[in-house]
């Protein structure tokens, strides 16, 4: 190649670097049906295994009948509690600190529990078993309420935990509760109370809802008897993880483990943690000596692997009459259903929810978060947001809408006047927090330009005269969400899971002829990181992203990381790969000095190569480089060019964003129709816009659908009664909004390239917009709050009670 | 979701139909579209020993006239009816209704048959073809007999079908020319059952309502036909206050049950809510 006959342009293009929209390389498989998923895997001799589960909500297991199950053709083996306990797997550790029963031992504490696991030839056959396994249950007093789950006379849910004053995060002040954290200065918060001009106080709950992709949870286990190997195959977010429990639950060396995530169908925190099904199809293809297959079907992943939210925050804000916040105090009850199952990092039981001051400068706050147990399904996972962020952004965006109309001013104008200003950063917040970097009012004031904010008040108060008049029946509301997220988990000095530190990793490869391989302890299940992540290193060394292949999932393999779930990805392996990088372009830039015979500090870096400064023509490209690092190294130097980094952030990194939504309702049928949506993303450097698009689409898509209808819903026995996508609500194309999406770049300064991650912004910052649009939309007729979902008979129902119908 | 073992059939006609169902009894179930059954038997909720699969029996597609009447075969499926030049001519209602049952890969194995015999209260067909005093044919074992829609369904997947016997066609009474027409159906997506949903088929004279005759789906364990609803409007232009009170003639046949469309209260006032934007629209279209 001669580098002088094509421009800089031309080179620069050629890499597919950062900033180019780059084609998703991974889609060319998706979308011809040339995906690898788990359930694509089939080992010889492989068993298929699925669950007998509960009926019941909460009750005694006075018998389990496994005779008439064995007698069904095809079906090998039914496990129980009785039959784990002789390997010490009857309970399980969970990552928040608590145990969680793999099969019900003695009683069942949530319908659908697994209660035992049959082993069949095929599926038939152990749907068959299922239904011959013969249990007898005493049906014991149900708790379903979390605002019950510590009166007095509240049924004992957890028997195992008797006596234990004292739980993984402190001390339990009831049989049902599980935890009290706080954070801040409550004294200083109750005087800023005090001394208070105006204040607010609403109890504001974000409802149970579920992550529900597209793949269900599911593995293949298979153990090779003769050289006690274990190989699994999962829908596991985080691989190297997965590979780390199982050592110290199984007690099999972690090197006889081999973890591999194959292509996954979409996790959004939904396969980040252990199940039941992972345990059991291990210890069944140990104990059949075959592999044995788990796959979920809807129902069960709906049920039963983890759900999200089910939070019930009393928020207070105290203020000045013109507007200025002067204190916050937020009590959060969480249920956390029959187990804590909550994936958090260990130390976080109610994950980072103190990032609940939001964008707002606070001079003073204080939380308190009280985790109860319940006879609901265990969970509390982050559905596409960092730890319970998507929680703190409903509910500090809600508050602040809640005082402005309190105030009689404009939520736009409110945030205005208490964000934190450019000039605060790096931002101490009052709940402990360092934010990197943001400009909350230029992207603010760019939303309100953009969307013509102050026409569509105008609008708004024209229409409500008119529905004042009698000439309409529809309502129109203005949410705005102005949100700022916590993401990249994380330094080591605040983060781990289990005791592992929350860093990750990247190591480069490059192969004599320019081509290379980077492999990654991240694992994506959609994102697109074999595009992304080629396109950082093009960058940093100059090789075409098309040369480059991405490899995640193999735990054999792939450097140890922490995996992908809470936007860690880009600010945590992003990180990892360009430092991974520097190192490869560092031994480069030495083998270029030698052969160009300059001393490496005359070098200056050009695109896709190194150039001699101020002798244009002495350029030596990384091509070239490649193979010279394999074939003819300087003297002294080891031949090869590879690196491995392994990245322990400094700091969070803190994207924010501005959005808007527009919303109408018919108040004589309830439904709505959500005419605009604008969404500006700040998410730091942007590493390829249009997979940030496809993200903020997908993102605002699942928070238009909680906003608006999605959750989980037991009724006041303690059936769930959302158990398909019959009534758990998933939009379709149909009723998906168009999205228009912006951005603003204000890069973090703590990150190798400035990135801080996009993945959950949207669904972050989406659920406010809906809900504060349904909630404008109302203000008018006297109501202060409605809670989520916003579906079409809540609104009616909220017409009717306000007396517009 | 795996249904338990079950034997399949595939008869060539409509006899031989017969002579399975009523030999295998009680064990055996029809299959037309299967969107109602296979579901049901995933859910091990429905489990048939016998599926007397329709596939093969090719006289009962097809949608041909027979003086003021539309026959439709009952094997013809939802995607045909919107396809039918016939049906869009003469009933378009049919058309606008089949395009709001679930979508279109549902609509092309589900069946009109199938719809209006498995008597759930939520599918759209059974209250329109009351709408258009539709009769259905049944066969069995002691031969052949129609049955007006308005009698056939007696409550939730109870219908006048006697043990053996299959519905093999629906007769429409084509509509008089420059009839209006209106499916309303509220529902929270596409592919869900209605919260409520009323269809309107009437005729206007000097601008006043000639004949109505109102359908309603999913606001009771079956179909209803809202007679007072629709006597209410004859004779009248309609207004707000005459569309006003035959949602309420409507609402006081209803009951609906509470789900996650909502309380019974609620879907009772969008039934009526339905009902005046069909009877509307209808009158809006009649010439």
């Amino acid at each position: 190649m001669n580098d002088m006959t094509i421009t800089r342009a031309e080179r620069e293009a050629k890499l597919e670097g950062m900033g180019c929209k780059r084609k998703r390389v991974e889609d060319i498989r998706f979308t011809q049906g040339k995906g690898n998923y788990v359930d694509d895997v089939k080992l010889p001799g492989m068993l298929h295994g699925d669950f007998v589960r509960s009926p019941h909500p909460h009750a005694r297991i006075k018998s389990i009948d496994k005779e008439k199950a064995l007698k069904v053709p095809g079906v090998l083996a039914v496990l129980t509690a009785e039959d784990l306990k002789g390997v010490n797997l009857a309970w399980m550790p969970t990552l928040a600190g608590d145990v969680q029963m793999v099969l019900a031992d003695g009683k069942v504490l949530f319908q659908n529990q697994e209660v035992a696991f049959v082993v069949a030839t095929d599926r038939y056959a152990a749907d068959d078993g299922i239904n011959a396994v013969e249990v007898e249950y005493e049906a014991l007093p149900v708790l379903v309420d979390p605002f019950h789950a510590m009166d007095p006379d509240a049924p004992v849910l957890r028997e195992d935990l008797a006596g234990k004053t004292e739980g993984a995060h402190g001390p339990r002040r009831h049989h049902n509760h599980i935890f009290e954290w706080t954070v801040g200065d409550r004294d200083l918060t109750d005087a800023a109370f005090r001394k208070a001009e105006v204040t607010i106080k609403e109890m504001i709950s974000y409802h149970r809802t579920h992550p529900s992709p597209l793949e269900t949870c599911q593995c293949l286990c298979s153990f090779d008897k003769v050289k006690g190997e274990l190989t699994i195959y999962g829908t596991f977010q985080a691989p190297h993880v997965i590979r780390t429990v199982v050592a110290l639950i199984a007690k099999i060396p972690e090197h006889k483990i081999h973890v591999i995530a194959p292509d996954i169908g979409g996790g959004f925190g939904n396969k980040v943690g252990a199940y039941p099904g992972y345990i059991c199809a291990a210890v069944a293809s140990i104990v059949t000596g075959r592999p044995v297959k788990w796959v979920e079907d809807r129902i069960e992943n709906l049920c039963a692997t983890s759900f999200a939210r089910d939070y019930h925050m009393t928020t207070e804000i105290a203020a000045t009459k013109e507007g200025k916040v002067t204190g916050l105090r937020v009590h959060v009850l969480a249920d956390h259903g029959a187990f804590d199952a909550c994936a958090d990092p260990s130390k976080w039981p109610a994950g980072f929810f103190n990032i609940v001051t939001g964008s707002y400068d606070f001079p003073t706050a204080h939380l308190a978060v009280d985790g109860v147990y319940t006879n609901k399904a265990p969970g509390g996972v982050a559905y596409r947001c960092s730890f319970r962020v998507t929680e703190a952004a409903y509910c500090i965006e809600r508050a602040m809408d809640i005082l402005a109309q309190k105030l009689g001013m404009d939520p736009a104008e409110l945030r205005l006047k208490n964000f934190i200003r450019q000039e605060q950063f790096p931002y101490h917040s009052a709940l402990g927090w360092e934010y990197d970097s943001g400009d909350y009012h230029t992207a603010m004031k760019k939303m309100m330009e953009v969307v013509d904010y102050a026409g569509l008040r105008r609008e708004q108060a024209e229409k409500r005269a008119a529905f004042q008049r009698g000439e309409t029946r529809e309502i129109m509301g203005l949410g705005i969400s102005f949100f700022t997220e916590i993401v990249g988990a994380g330094p080591s000095k605040n983060c781990d899971i289990l005791g592992i530190a929350m860093f990750d990793s990247c190591e480069i490869r490059l192969h004599p002829t320019g081509a290379g391989i980077a492999r990654m302890g991240t694992k994506s299940q959609g994102q697109g990181h074999e595009t992304t992540w080629a396109q950082i290193i093009a960058t940093e060394i100059g090789i075409p992203a098309d040369d480059i292949m991405v490899e995640e999932g193999n735990t054999d393999t792939a450097p140890y990381g922490l995996g992908t779930y809470g936007s860690r990805s880009t600010p945590v392996a992003g990180a990892a790969i360009a430092m991974a990088a520097r190192k490869v372009k560092a031994k480069a830039q030495m083998i270029a000095a030698y052969r160009l015979e300059v001393h490496e500090d005359d070098l200056e870096w050009d695109i896709d190569g190194f150039r001699v400064k101020g002798l244009p023509e002495k350029f030596l490209g990384m091509k070239d480089i490649c193979w010279i690092a394999y074939n003819a190294p300087p003297p002294g130097m080891e031949p090869g060019l590879e690196a491995v980094s392994y990245y322990d952030p400094p700091n969070m990194t803190y994207p924010f964003g501005a959005y808007l939504c527009v919303m109408d309702i018919d108040v004589d049928t309830g439904v709505y129709k959500v005419r605009r949506f604008y969404a500006l993303d700040d998410c730091g450097t942007r590493i390829n816009p249009m997979i940030i698009e496809g993200q903020v689409h997908g993102g605002l898509t699942e928070a238009f659908a909680i906003a608006m209808g999605q959750e989980i819903r037991y009724d006041e026995n303690g059936n769930v009664v959302t158990g398909s996508f019959m009534d758990f609500f998933l939009p379709t194309a149909v009723e998906t909004p168009h999205w228009e999406t912006d951005f603003t770049v204000t890069p973090s300064p703590h990150h190798p390239i400035g990135a801080k991650g996009v993945g959950e912004s949207p669904n972050v910052g989406g659920v406010p917009a809906f809900s504060n649009a349904v909630n404008d939309a109302f203000s008018f007729l006297g109501s202060t709050h409605i809670q989520m979902p916003h579906d079409f008979w809540r609104n009616w129902q909220a017409a009717k009670t306000l007396g517009a119908v | 979701m795996i249904p338990g073992p079950f034997q399949f059939h595939r008869p060539q006609s409509v006899a031989d139909a017969v002579k399975l169902l009523s030999s295998l009894g009680d064990e055996a179930r029809p299959l037309a579209g299967g969107h109602s059954l296979v579901p049901m038997m995933k859910l091990r909720l429905a489990t048939p020993e016998h599926l007397v699969d329709l596939h093969g029996i090719g006289a009962l597609k097809g949608i041909r006239r027979e003086g003021d009447t539309l026959v439709i075969g009952a094997m013809t499926t939802q995607h045909e009816l919107v396809a039918s030049p016939e049906i869009a001519a003469l009933v378009p209602i049919v058309k606008e209704t089949s395009l709001q049952i679930a979508e279109p890969q549902v609509r092309y194995r589900g069946t009109l048959g199938g719809n209006v015999a498995n008597g759930d209260p939520g599918n759209d067909m059974p209250g329109l073809m009351m709408a258009l005093g539709a009769r259905y044919r049944l066969e069995g074992p002691d031969g052949v007999r129609d049955v007006d829609a308005v009698d056939f369904y007696q409550g939730a997947y109870f219908t006048a079908l006697e043990p053996g016997e299959l519905l093999t066609e629906i007769a429409i009474p084509v509509p008089p020319s420059g009839h209006g027409y209106a499916y309303e159906k509220l529902k929270r997506k596409i592919g869900d059952y209605a919260t409520a949903a009323a269809a309107v088929v009437l005729t206007l004279s000097a601008g006043k309502v000639a004949t109505c005759r109102i359908g309603l789906t999913n606001l009771s364990e079956t179909p209803l036909l809202a007679e007072d609803a629709a006597a209410c409007v004859i004779g009248i232009t309609l207004d707000e206050a005459t569309l006003a009170k035959a949602a309420d003639l409507a609402r006081a046949v209803m009951q609906p049950a509470a789900d996650g469309r909502g309380p019974a209260e609620y879907r009772t006032h969008v039934g009526g809510i339905m009902v005046m934007r069909a009877l509307k629209r209808a009158a809006a279209r009649a010439a």
